[in-house]
């Protein structure tokens, strides 16, 4: 690379350290990955992120790959997926996993929460209607349970009813038996998971070291 | 019983008091030598050698008095009775019981007890060392150690060990090098106090104790991330003090120390704390596997818990070990496997028996705190015991300021001032460092002295903050603990998280956290589990086996209250979720269940009607009796009637099989007898009458057939469980009766419909 090449790839990596709030080195690092995973393209595909080998043991592996492609995590207003993105997608949905910073104030604390929650939600709601139908739940839930043997159906859908019911009450409370409950939506998400204290919990270390040197599994 | 016991208070206002002063009296009288069973000898001794002679007519004693015989567990058990007694009298006054802490109120009435004792010109009894390390701490370690909340103790776990060796190093240095500083000082008089002297002294008096803190935090209920890091701490610190303590002592009588003894103390230090979590998690396997083989002896479970934890603690005791990581590692590797294969009666006997001692003991270790105090030979000398206060504070407030300054670096979720401030003054000193101090062999001179200090700085920990930590705490709003249940919802999403952040950790590239996390958990599960959890549960996901455990909680929620619980909502049912018309099941199916039940069920006098379920209306026509029940109770339609209400509810969630291999879905019936509960039945949850749910097979429909083997005369309180291959029926038995009592065979009794009208018998 050349110096003027460098350079400008600083200044892009400045520009972004301000956009998603990481760290320079953060950003070589996931830049460095970056490279790894896509084949030093420019951009990453589905396929590149399937064949990352540590991803196969775990069950909801389609859905992680979908929320890296999903418009919703990209930007606020699209839906739909998108087949490649680049560096600057990848980070996008990256800075749903940062921590909550120490001296956090209320507002932005309830703002990191539902950014995080969103992300979750839209993992569920498949179909991008904005509602977790039953349906989805009960998918999300057997995807859950794929890795552990073989399941029973009927224990899934068990699972997912008693789950839904318990939204159902808890955010709608008395219904009449001619009322129906569409599914869950984002504000009776945020109400049911309010206890997992997610800016907390949701977020994954972000090495600033370098990990050039690390065995990444490609 | 608060109210009984306040109403008897209210009766006689004097009578608990007069009690109170009853037992003081026995409990002092028993400490004085009895002469009575003496003076009964030499009259049995000369009847003998007259009778020989002459035959002298004595009357047969009809009552004597033989103390001796009895004295030791007599005593034992006044003092015991002594410490409830007083520990229930503090809960029955309201006001003192909210502002001072129980610990201070026990320490005081030891006080009063010593100081009764002395008065009467007795010697009070001391807290014997070896009594307390062997019969009062091992309880208390090991309910904190089973009960140990594991997650937040895993993600904590570098903080707390951080906290535990470094920080307690830090104290004992600074605080002994300081007391050594302060002795140079012409003026104190305290100039004999050698420098391993102090650094022994430090070495006791700077480990945070575990009983003083469980038993002052239990009282705040603050957040579970301050709770774990306080307890946690004063848990790991054991290895630290055993290590330091012996080093010392072993120096102090060389006299000397060489490079080599420093090293070796290093070495000696991982060697007590791992071979201690070594001996612990052998024992816990050792537990583990026994409890595979327990389920035809299911009374003796508890017992192996209890036995192979104290085993545990003996065995590393015996090797110098530190006793307290093992028992708290013993507790913490047995406990999954072990709640996997015992009995749900087993589990609240282990729980509540453990609960039951480690109150006991803690009465009994502050009360005799208290009675020590008076009785130990004190030698006072102001600038050493103020100063030891002191310096505990100041050291204590500096370490955990450092300590989380560089811990912070790491930390995610970092340590706020608040946080560390409570962390600091959560530092209580107790009966670890008072029984310590009492070990120090005679030829310490200021043997003496060390032990007023330390006494003094327990007493200080304990009672000024002890009694302000809670207003503290109010003061400064700190995260209490948050009392609501675990929910389905919460369950998958936790889980779903894990894979989440597992996943993403992946695609960044590195192994973290939650990596190794679930490369424990996987190991776990292909190979451990297979060995130590019995039949087949060992295969079932988490998820499951919590949503069977959720669902049979809520069960007995709803029978023992004989109303809705809160957490079921009473009007939400799957008609709202899954409008479709819920399918019948085909007449044929119907027929052939009706036979079978009829020639089962037990009569019902009175009929209820049906619901619009399908389901349901199955069971109605169930007229006929079943020859051998008969029905003990008025109130068992009651039960019926909730039964049915329960059937529906329970019986669906009973459908998730339990065992893999069994494909065949079995209907369940869960029967719950309890006295007197009316049941109201407007809109239930009866939900979820799916198809599947059904027995969709005739094999299984024809199973039911077998019951009539197993129906006996039993009509005593319990759950009748049935399941429709007995393969299932024993995996679901076991898991059902676990919630409600004993595991005997089971009647079958009649389905009963639930209504709307509330029934009254």
């Amino acid at each position: 690379m050349g110096a003027s090449q460098s350079a400008r790839t600083e200044h892009e990596f400045k520009d972004l350290a301000d956009r998603t709030g990481f760290s320079l080195e953060q950003i070589n690092n996931l830049n460095k990955r970056f490279r790894q995973l896509s084949s030093n393209k420019e951009t990453l595909s589905r396929e590149d992120l399937a064949s990352i080998p540590d991803l196969d043991n775990n069950p909801i592996r389609l859905q992680i790959i979908n929320a890296f492609f999903d418009k919703r995590n990209l930007s606020q207003s699209e839906v739909g997926i998108v087949q490649e993105i680049g560096f600057e997608e990848f980070l996008m949905v990256l800075t749903h996993f940062q921590p909550a910073a120490m001296d956090i104030t209320e507002d932005n604390r309830e703002k990191l929460r539902r950014t995080k929650l969103r992300f979750l939600f839209n993992m569920h709601d498949t179909d991008g209607n904005g509602i977790i139908t039953l349906e989805e739940y009960r998918q999300a839930v057997e995807e859950l349970l794929s890795k552990a043997g073989t399941i029973a159906p009927e224990t899934v859908k068990a699972i997912a009813d008693a789950a839904m019911l318990d939204v159902a009450s808890t955010t709608r409370g008395k219904m009449e038996p001619d009322e129906f409950y569409e599914g869950i939506t984002f504000e009776h998400f945020l109400q049911i998971l309010k206890t997992l204290d997610i800016e907390t919990t949701m977020h994954v270390r972000f090495l600033n070291l370098d990990t050039a040197n690390m065995r990444c599994g490609k | 019983m608060i109210f009984e016991m306040s109403a008897l208070s209210c009766a006689f206002p004097g009578c608990r008091w007069s009690v109170l002063l009853l037992v003081l009296v026995l409990l002092v009288c028993s400490a004085l030598p009895i002469d009575a069973s003496a003076s009964v000898y030499p009259l049995r001794g000369t009847e003998g050698s007259n009778l020989t002679n002459v035959t002298t007519k004595k009357a047969f004693p009809v009552i004597g008095v033989n103390y001796d015989h009895v004295r030791k567990p007599f005593e034992i058990a006044l003092w015991i009775l002594l410490a409830l007694l007083m520990k229930l009298g503090f809960h029955i006054i309201p006001r003192v019981s909210s502002v001072v802490p129980e610990s201070c109120l026990l320490i005081v009435v030891g006080l009063l007890v010593g100081g009764f004792i002395k008065v009467i010109g007795e010697k009070p009894p001391v807290l014997d060392s070896q009594l307390f390390f062997l019969c009062l701490l091992p309880p208390i370690i090991l309910d904190a150690g089973y009960f140990l909340p594991i997650r937040p103790f895993t993600d904590n776990v570098g903080t707390i060990l951080v906290f535990a060796v470094i920080g307690t190093l830090w104290n004992a240095f600074f605080v002994g090098g300081s007391l050594y500083a302060l002795c140079q000082i012409e003026s104190v008089d305290l100039a004999g106090i050698g420098l391993l002297s102090c650094l022994l002294f430090g070495s006791i008096v700077s480990a945070v104790d575990p009983v003083a803190v469980l038993a002052v935090f239990e009282e705040i209920h603050i957040n579970e991330l301050l709770h774990i890091l306080v307890f946690g701490e004063s848990l790991l610190n054991d290895a630290v003090t055993v290590v330091l303590y012996n080093l010392f002592e072993e120096f102090y009588k060389v006299g000397t120390v060489t490079v080599l003894d420093v090293f070796l103390g290093v070495v000696c230090f991982f060697v007590v704390s791992l071979g201690g979590v070594l001996v612990g998690v052998i024992y816990g396997f050792l537990a583990a596997f026994t409890s595979r083989f327990t389920s035809h002896t299911r009374v003796i479970e508890p017992l192996f818990v209890f036995l192979y934890s104290y085993m545990a603690y003996l065995s590393s005791e015996l090797f110098h070990l530190s006793g307290i990581m093992a028992l708290i590692a013993c507790g913490v590797v047995m406990r999954p496997y072990v709640e996997a294969n015992i009995s749900h009666k087993s589990y609240t006997t282990i729980k509540y028996f453990l609960k039951m001692w480690s109150s006991v003991s803690e009465t009994l270790i502050f009360i005799f705190l208290g009675v020590s105090t008076v009785a130990g030979p004190h030698a006072w000398n102001w600038a050493f015991v103020v100063g030891t206060v002191v310096l505990c504070l100041v050291s204590r407030v500096l370490g955990v300021i450092g300590l989380t300054f560089i811990i912070n670096k790491f930390r995610i979720v970092k340590l706020t001032k608040k946080d560390q401030f409570i962390v600091a003054y959560g530092g209580l000193r107790g009966a670890i460092a008072f029984s310590l101090g009492y070990l120090l062999s005679d030829s310490h001179p200021t043997r003496h002295l060390f032990l007023t200090a330390i006494i003094t700085v327990i007493f200080f920990t304990v009672f000024v903050q002890g009694m302000t930590i809670r207003p503290l705490v109010e003061l400064l709003a700190v995260k209490r603990k948050k009392e609501s249940k675990r929910s389905i919802n919460e369950e998958i999403h936790t889980e779903f998280l894990d894979h989440l952040l597992r996943g993403v950790e992946d695609v960044c590239g590195h192994y973290g956290h939650y990596h190794w996390k679930d490369k424990l958990s996987r190991f776990n599960k292909t190979y451990v589990k297979r060995w130590l959890i019995a039949g087949e549960n060992f295969r079932e996901p988490e998820l499951i086996a919590f949503y069977r455990k959720m669902e049979l909680k809520q069960a007995i929620m709803m029978v023992e209250s004989g109303q809705l619980s809160s957490s079921l909502p009473s009007t939400v049912s799957m008609q709202n979720i899954e409008p479709k018309p819920i399918p019948r099941v085909s007449k044929k199916q119907e027929e052939e269940i009706r036979r079978i039940l009829r020639s089962n069920l037990q009569n019902n006098k009175q009929r209820m009607r049906s619901r619009s379920y399908s389901r349901h209306t199955l069971f109605e026509a169930d007229e006929e009796d079943n020859m051998s029940e008969v029905r003990l109770r008025k109130t068992k339609m009651e039960m019926d009637r909730r039964v049915s209400v329960m059937e529906g509810r329970v019986s669906h969630y009973l459908t998730v099989p339990a065992n893999r291999e069994s494909p065949r879905i079995g209907v369940r019936r869960v029967r719950f007898e309890s006295d007197n509960q009316v049941f109201s039945t407007d809109r239930l949850p009866t939900a979820h009458f799916e198809k599947p749910s059904y027995p969709s097979t005739p094999d299984a429909v024809s199973l039911e057939a077998e019951f009539p083997k197993r129906v006996n005369q039993k009509t005593d309180i319990g759950p009748k469980v049935y399941a429709s291959d007995n393969h299932q029926r024993e995996l679901d038995y076991q898991s059902l009766a676990r919630c409600l009592s004993d595991p005997g065979p089971h009647k079958e009794e009649e389905e009963d419909d639930d209504d709307d009208e509330i029934f009254m018998s």
